[in-house]
């Protein structure tokens, strides 16, 4: 950590660091990758990398929504009790319709982000304060629709979301995917993009530019509803299951740790999609090299934690030049 | 007067930042048993001065004397237990802990284990707030008392020690006028006991009312002291925003050419009626297209919150905007950005900058319309748009994608008003447009405004270098306390007129008492 501090840095040295400082997150995962080539055996095989896309690909979606709300300097802590809640309308509409089970799910992560946006947008309440609200409440809410219990489900539409392969592919990779682009296409192309960007980078000024200061933030934190509400019903369907005591449960903290370990700043003003997608395969294949090279599942976790305050650090230094 | 041996003495300080020289070669003494106003417009050095004298800066050159002797504090702590106080324009307490709590913060009287004697502390807090005729229960949370009587046990928690020097930085600025005679009794008691204070104020009534000796400074420099007795209000406005009571000058400093341009009928902004509680009093004001309106008024008196609730930065109480035939909606930006006006912010780094975003984006932040299709951002129009208006305002860059936080001053002026500009504006309210630019970038800054103006643009400029008020303008209203005092039209627009509505409306509001 010495080299961070050093006093007069030359160019050069100041250019490299500032590259590796922007790029952290994919020399991090070049490295991990590596590492597991030719540590870990199998590493490269199918089956592998297919569960590991498997199981990341709800992590990658919440974080894709969860970039964006960080980029206005908000949070979203209610994502995890959103997917709670769409795992219960999939239960509960899945015997009338498996398309209507996913659209009603989809419809709970609107209202969700109607009501977390709203809060933010128009009663200017902290985002962290706004989306408490919902990260106590809904898993309950979600609970209260099912009874309290588990619900199985026996639907083929679903069960091939959740399990089948495309060109070997999981389904659920190729979802995340698509949401990767299409969330980089809204961040980088769009007049939408820019609006949230600049209302991260300094709200005073995006409101001076007359920019819709409060439709963007509301439209921003239902858009990260929707997409937690996809990754509940995704998660949902592979499992079989509909559980709202555990579907999506801490599910905020990986979100989070993704979109920061992947270079988009906490004070907001930049949203690094990429970054983020890469974020969230970097920690899960971290957690996994460790589970597999035997450590406890308690090691593992202090690691990522590591991982964590040190992708902050930097992040600080970032924000403070 | 007793005069006898000054208390403090701030000999020939000088202090430079980066770039700039906050204070040049500044002295000041401090005499016990008197109150020094120290006065001057925004960036004159006042608050350097004051954070030279508590140890806040180190000086770069000059020196400081206690009593006689030279000292140099390591922060204001160091400086309050030496006897120099400091209260500083937002009150610094706790509004959680009590009247009491808070006198004594820091050194409450204790029984051994570091248990607080409660009674002793209330007791010993009752007695210093009846010496200064405070009347408060000094065991009310601190919250629930009022502004003023905060800002009196903010300055008797400063003095309670003994001090020799006390430094009232603003200390008026969100009372009541009652809360203020209240606050003008404990400083009258503070003088009587012999304690040496500054008193740093941009309200006159406050310093003919208060004050024993006068220190203006301008740009950094001291440009008079003396008794106040012995200087009028006209003088010493003039004195402050440096100019001679006798001098008119009719143009030729600035870039300002008024002549060219050609002036429509009918207003194409009219904001009627503009009030807020304590901010702003039925304020009206109008301009047409090709006119350039100035705003001009000492600082505070109401100049940036005109055009902040024009454009609906600011929530007003009552009163309109009208542009051309529809009324803006109030509160909103938005609506006024949609209905052509468009504002350049007096603090251009808080308001106005997006420092994460790149030059090429901070320009085309506002002009959605010219450069988006079904939201789509193109981007070879944001490159046309952002390459003519680089060209037009000469705006220095390296290429289009660069930080915008890595130019200077000037160029993110320039910024902003291609930002500005692209949204293809009707009327543009401009607020300090050429304030900390260098000279070179003011003149084009001034030039441009002039042309905008020939363009058919309506504009409403604010300015604190009174000169370019006065000689860019086709219209000026001059504003004092958040009222309009006077409005001047053509040959009647002077240096000596504005300065003589500001004093005058001093004189009026001090005959008709508070």
């Amino acid at each position: 950590m010495t080299a961070v501090t050093s006093p007069v840095p030359s160019v050069s040295s100041e250019r490299a660091w500032r590259f590796v400082r922007e790029n952290g997150v994919y020399i991090a995962l070049a490295v991990v990758v590596v590492f597991n080539l030719i540590a870990t055996p199998n590493f490269a095989s199918l089956r592998n990398v297919q569960l590991q896309l498997v199981q990341v690909a709800p992590v990658v979606i919440v974080a894709l929504g969860m970039a964006l709300v960080i980029g206005t300097a908000g949070i979203d802590l209610s994502v995890g009790a959103v997917m709670a809640l769409a795992a219960a309308m999939v239960a509960i509409f899945v015997d009338q319709s498996p398309w209507l089970a996913i659209g009603m799910g989809l419809a709970a992560g609107v209202a969700a982000g109607l009501l977390n946006g709203s809060l933010v947008a128009f009663l200017g309440i902290q985002p962290i304060i706004a989306t408490l609200g919902l990260f106590v409440a809904g898993r309950g809410i979600a609970l209260a629709f099912t009874s309290g219990r588990l619900v199985e489900i026996f639907d083929p539409t679903l069960a091939a979301l959740g399990q089948n392969r495309l060109w070997g592919i999981p389904i659920a990779a190729l979802i995340a995917g698509a949401l990767a682009v299409l969330m980089a296409l809204l961040v980088r192309r769009t007049q939408f993009g820019r609006n949230v960007v600049a209302i991260g980078g300094n709200a005073r000024a995006a409101l001076g530019a007359g920019l819709p200061v409060r439709r963007v933030l509301l439209i921003v934190y239902v858009i990260c509803a929707v997409y937690a509400a996809l990754a509940g019903t995704l998660v949902t369907a592979r499992s079989a299951a509909a559980d709202p005591s555990f579907v999506g449960l801490l599910i905020e903290l990986s979100a989070i740790t993704a979109v920061v370990v992947g270079g988009t700043p906490l004070n907001g003003g930049k949203v690094r999609v990429l970054g983020t997608v890469a974020g969230a395969i970097l920690m899960q294949l971290v957690f996994s090299t460790l589970i597999r090279h035997d450590l406890s599942d308690s090691d593992a976790r202090m690691v990522q934690a590591a991982i964590i305050i040190a992708a902050v650090y930097f992040q600080r230094d970032r924000g403070s030049k | 007067m007793t005069r006898g041996e000054p208390t403090l003495q701030a000999i020939d300080l000088t202090k430079r930042f980066p770039g700039v020289t906050a204070l040049d070669s500044v002295s000041v003494d401090m005499y016990p048993g008197e109150v020094h106003a120290l006065v001057g417009e925004n960036g004159a050095g006042k608050s350097t001065l004051i954070k030279l004298i508590n140890g806040v800066y180190g000086a770069d050159e000059g020196e400081l004397r206690l009593e006689g002797e030279p000292f140099a504090f390591a922060g204001p702590r160091q400086a309050w237990e030496a006897g120099i106080s400091t209260t500083f324009q937002e009150i610094n307490l706790e509004p959680f802990m009590t009247v009491a709590q808070n006198l004594l913060l820091g050194r409450e009287p204790t029984r051994g284990f570091g248990l607080v004697d409660v009674k002793k502390m209330n007791a010993d807090a009752a007695r210093l707030l009846r010496r200064y005729g405070i009347a408060v229960d000094e065991r009310r949370p601190l919250g629930s008392v009022g502004v003023a009587v905060q800002q009196m046990i903010a300055i008797v928690r400063a003095v309670s020690t003994d001090a020799k020097v006390v430094i009232l930085d603003e200390p008026t600025s969100s009372l009541e006028p009652n809360e203020v005679e209240q606050l003008f009794r404990v400083i009258r008691i503070l003088r009587d006991d012999g304690v040496a204070l500054l008193y740093v104020s941009h309200d006159l009534d406050e310093i003919f009312e208060l004050c024993d000796q006068v220190t203006v400074l301008r740009d950094g420099r001291r440009v008079h002291t003396g008794p106040v007795a012995q200087i009028t209000r006209l003088e010493l406005v003039a004195t402050m925003l440096g100019r001679e009571v006798q001098d008119v000058r009719s143009s030729g400093k600035t870039a300002f050419d008024i002549e060219g341009r050609r002036i429509g009928a009918e207003p194409v902004l009219a904001a009627s009626g503009l009030t807020r509680h304590r901010v702003l009093t039925d304020v009206s004001v109008d301009v047409r297209a090709g006119e350039v309106v100035g705003l001009a008024g000492l600082l505070g008196s109401g100049r940036s919150e005109t055009v902040q609730g024009i454009f609906g930065l600011m929530r007003l109480d009552d009163g309109e905007v009208r542009v051309k035939d529809s009324v803006l909606k109030q509160g909103s930006p938005a609506s006024a950005v949609s209905h052509g006006v468009g504002l350049l912010p007096e603090d251009r780094k808080a308001d106005g900058i997006v420092p994460t975003m790149s030059v090429k984006d901070n320009i085309t932040l506002a002009a959605s319309r010219s450069v988006t299709r079904w939201g789509f951002v193109s981007s070879s129009k944001v490159e046309a748009l952002v390459k003519k208006y680089i060209d037009r305002l000469q705006i220095k860059v390296t290429d289009l994608d660069q930080g915008v936080d890595e130019l200077s001053g000037g160029n993110q002026q320039k910024v902003l008003l291609a930002r500005l500009l692209c949204t293809n504006p009707d009327v543009v309210l401009l607020d300090e447009p050429t304030r900390g630019i260098d000279v070179g970038a003011k003149a084009e800054i001034q030039g441009l405004i002039d042309e905008l103006a020939m363009e058919g643009l309506a504009v409403i400029l604010i300015s604190s270098e009174l000169e370019d008020v006065i000689e860019g303008s086709n219209r000026v209203f001059v504003l004092k306390e958040g009222v309009i005092v006077g409005e001047l039209h053509g040959d009647a627009i002077s240096e000596d007129a504005v300065m003589d509505l500001i004093a005058h409306a001093l004189t009026d509001q001090s005959e008709h008492g508070p």
